[in-house]
């Protein structure tokens, strides 16, 4: 049968034919200049970082971690994280789902939208907020205590900061995150189609069964990736929370705006040993996705395995 | 389970998918919608399915369908009762195959399930019916494009659907396993007799494997009948263009004597070459080219009169025996012709002196049964 020719085929892989390669010399020269290039840009940067944290010693690296303004930086990153990461998964599957597997009008505008926030510079999102919420902003005026006539007394009777503090900054990163995982998404649901969603409906599963068991397994790896992607960008991103900010340390300071508030003073030990949390996080989300992958991998050789044993006997 | 489909529109915007069409189809009968591309036999049967809706759906006066005199047009697809198989599979891709045939028993409402013992019984019992035992713990992508395809139908068949529809089944498959499948299919809708509904674009297939085949064309049906009937007295132009081949010839000269601007139909295995000069009312023809490979041999042919190409299917022992070369003068003879005077069907055999009495002015060669 077509089935054991297939499954043979899976496991030998002809060695490439000799005139079929590139000459010696070019082979090494292109290797050269991609690992050269990897090196300037990647590696040493990455390893100044830690030379640069480390230079006075693991003493004066946790030190500069355990500073009451670095916790409250941590913190606050990771508040602001924990929020605009979820909001936006849920948001990014909704719109992707939408825009990939039905027609509606308008529909590229919606994409337009999703895009924004890559398009327009990460200050002036910031600027926005500032414009809208800040106290001389649109709706800035409503928002300090008084006697509003369009809000209920719960409103009128509390002062509501928006900028400058923690609200604006959540606001701002789940501004500037927004289009990750919807971009991750959208083109990989496109191509997937709704046949599989279709032949669920036909088999008689109810539209939250099809989600649950079709459509989310299937983007599963997708949304993983995208959400890596958001988490990475919300805890180092410096623009827009930068201006919603007010850098009030202790209090509306973030990882990144600490690391230049540090850089600024001078203090490039605790700059940088600071900044290596960052690294770390960006380093470790590359490990774990390699082996979300890695694993995946094997469960599937694993299975074609244990049918090529069926055959032999 | 009869399907009936009634006064069926779709448009697609500005594109008319379907236009006012009716069909029916008896219970426990295997059905071709035949047609080229964009002719509206998918829709038409995505719409039986549930996974599209008429236009003007709600109105009283839009399409409906039934299923055994039960109007489902307001019905999900998923309580129609409808095993769907699609164009390109439509696996779950995430899923083995064993989960893939299992899905359609896991989701229903609770108290309807079987239990899991039950389950894997009966995905035991297709996976050997499809032919597929063993590769149970296999993901779709681990499997050829055939057996992928019948992983699909087992998955359809697990619910015991009271009409397979299928979605050109066969059409991302290669030549031979196509033949297989088809021939599997039908030895399985003989054990099954599960009313089953297929879309196809290749004539061969809907010829071959159906019951009854639906000839569409243009949004519309074209013709409805067995498959020797459809084949052997097409009801338009398009029909008989369109399943097997054909020679369409001009049939205003000299010895095809027609009084009006017409075309004649030949079909290639219908065309006798002779050798003899002997009658001179015969067709004169020069050969162009001769293709011997096969069990017939095709010969591609020139009118003497008008300079039209046609072709021939000739035995090859005929062939043979005539020993024919490209430039050679020959005399050909139609054994069949067909006609549509004012688009209907007439049939023109020789032999039966049809053609005179369907063709008014028009007088049979003499020597009628012979030639035109």
């Amino acid at each position: 049968m077509a089935g054991n020719v297939s499954t043979l085929a899976y496991v030998a892989q002809p060695r490439q034919r000799r005139s079929l390669r590139d000459p010696r010399w070019v082979r090494g020269a292109l290797i050269g200049a991609a690992l050269l290039f990897v090196t300037l840009f990647l590696v040493v940067p990455l390893a100044v970082v830690f030379t640069e944290a480390l230079r006075k010693g693991p003493g004066a690296y946790f030190a500069a971690l355990a500073d009451r303004d670095a916790l409250a930086a941590i913190r606050l990153t990771l508040l602001a994280a924990s929020i605009a990461v979820p909001l936006n998964l849920i948001f990014g599957l909704a719109a992707s789902w939408a825009i990939a597997k039905f027609e509606f009008r308008g529909k590229a505008l919606l994409i337009a939208l999703i895009e924004l926030p890559f398009a327009v510079s990460p200050v002036i999102s910031g600027l926005v907020y500032v414009l809208l919420f800040g106290a001389q902003g649109w709706f800035g005026p409503y928002l300090g205590a008084g006697d509003h006539r369009w809000l209920g007394p719960w409103a009128n009777a509390h002062d509501i900061q928006i900028i400058f503090a923690v609200p604006g900054i959540v606001l701002a990163t789940v501004f500037v995150t927004f289009p990750f995982v919807a971009r991750e998404l959208i083109p990989l649901m496109q191509a997937q189609g709704r046949d599989e969603e279709l032949a669920a409906l036909t088999l008689g599963a109810t539209g939250w069964q099809t989600f649950r068991r079709v459509t989310l397994p299937n983007v599963k790896w997708g949304l993983f990736y995208g959400v890596v992607l958001c988490n990475a960008r919300a805890m180092g991103e410096f623009g827009a929370v930068s201006v919603v900010s007010g850098h009030i340390r202790g209090e509306t300071n973030t990882i990144p705006l600490h690391v230049e508030i540090l850089y600024n003073e001078y203090n490039l030990q605790a700059a940088f040993a600071v900044a290596s949390l960052l690294t770390l996080l960006a380093l470790v989300t590359l490990v774990l996705k390699n082996l979300v992958e890695l694993r995946h991998r094997r469960a599937r050789e694993a299975a074609a395995a244990s049918d090529l044993r069926q055959f032999a006997t | 389970m009869s399907i009936e489909a009634r006064n069926i529109s779709k448009h697609f915007g500005a594109f008319t998918a379907l236009d006012g069409v009716d069909l029916k189809v008896g219970t426990g009968r295997l059905t071709a919608l035949l047609g080229p591309s964009g002719s509206g036999k998918t829709t038409l049967l995505r719409i039986i399915a549930g996974l599209e809706f008429p236009d003007a759906r709600g109105d009283p006066t839009a399409g409906r369908v039934f299923f055994h005199g039960e109007d489902v047009s307001d019905m999900a697809a998923g309580r129609r009762g409808v095993g769907f198989v699609f164009q390109h599979y439509a696996l779950f891709r995430h899923m083995t195959v064993f989960d893939n045939i299992a899905f359609g028993l896991t989701v229903g409402p609770r108290k309807n399930r079987l239990p899991r013992a039950a389950i894997a019984d009966r995905v035991r019992e297709l996976l050997g019916l499809i032919q597929l035992d063993g590769l149970g713990r296999r993901l779709p992508d681990q499997l050829s494009g055939g057996q992928r395809q019948r992983v699909a139908l087992a998955r359809a068949l697990a619910v015991q659907p009271k009409v397979l529809l299928l979605d050109e089944p066969f059409g991302a498959l290669d030549a031979q396993v196509r033949k297989d499948l088809r021939r599997w299919l039908r030895q399985l809708h003989e054990k099954l007799h599960v009313t089953t509904v297929f879309v196809t674009h290749d004539q061969e297939e809907a010829l071959e494997l159906a019951d009854e085949v639906v000839v569409m064309n243009q949004a519309r049906i074209q013709q409805v009948g067995p498959p020797q009937e459809v084949y052997d007295r097409p009801a338009s132009p398009f029909v008989i263009e369109f399943l097997g081949n054909v020679n369409r010839l001009a049939a205003g000269d000299g010895r095809l004597r027609p009084t009006d601007q017409s075309v004649l139909y030949v079909r290639p295995h219908d065309v006798d070459i002779q050798r003899d000069h002997a009658d001179d009312h015969a067709l004169r023809a020069r050969i162009l080219h001769v293709f011997s490979a096969g069990n017939y041999g095709r010969v591609s042919l020139q009118r003497a009169d008008n300079g039209e190409h046609f072709e021939a299917e000739v035995a090859r022992d005929r062939l043979h025996d005539l020993g024919l070369k490209q430039g050679d003068e020959v005399s050909v003879v139609f054994r069949h012709v067909r006609m549509f005077p004012q688009g209907k069907f007439a049939e023109a055999d020789v032999s039966d002196g049809l053609l005179a009495t369907t063709r008014p002015g028009y007088t049979p060669a003499h020597g009628a049964g012979e030639n035109i």
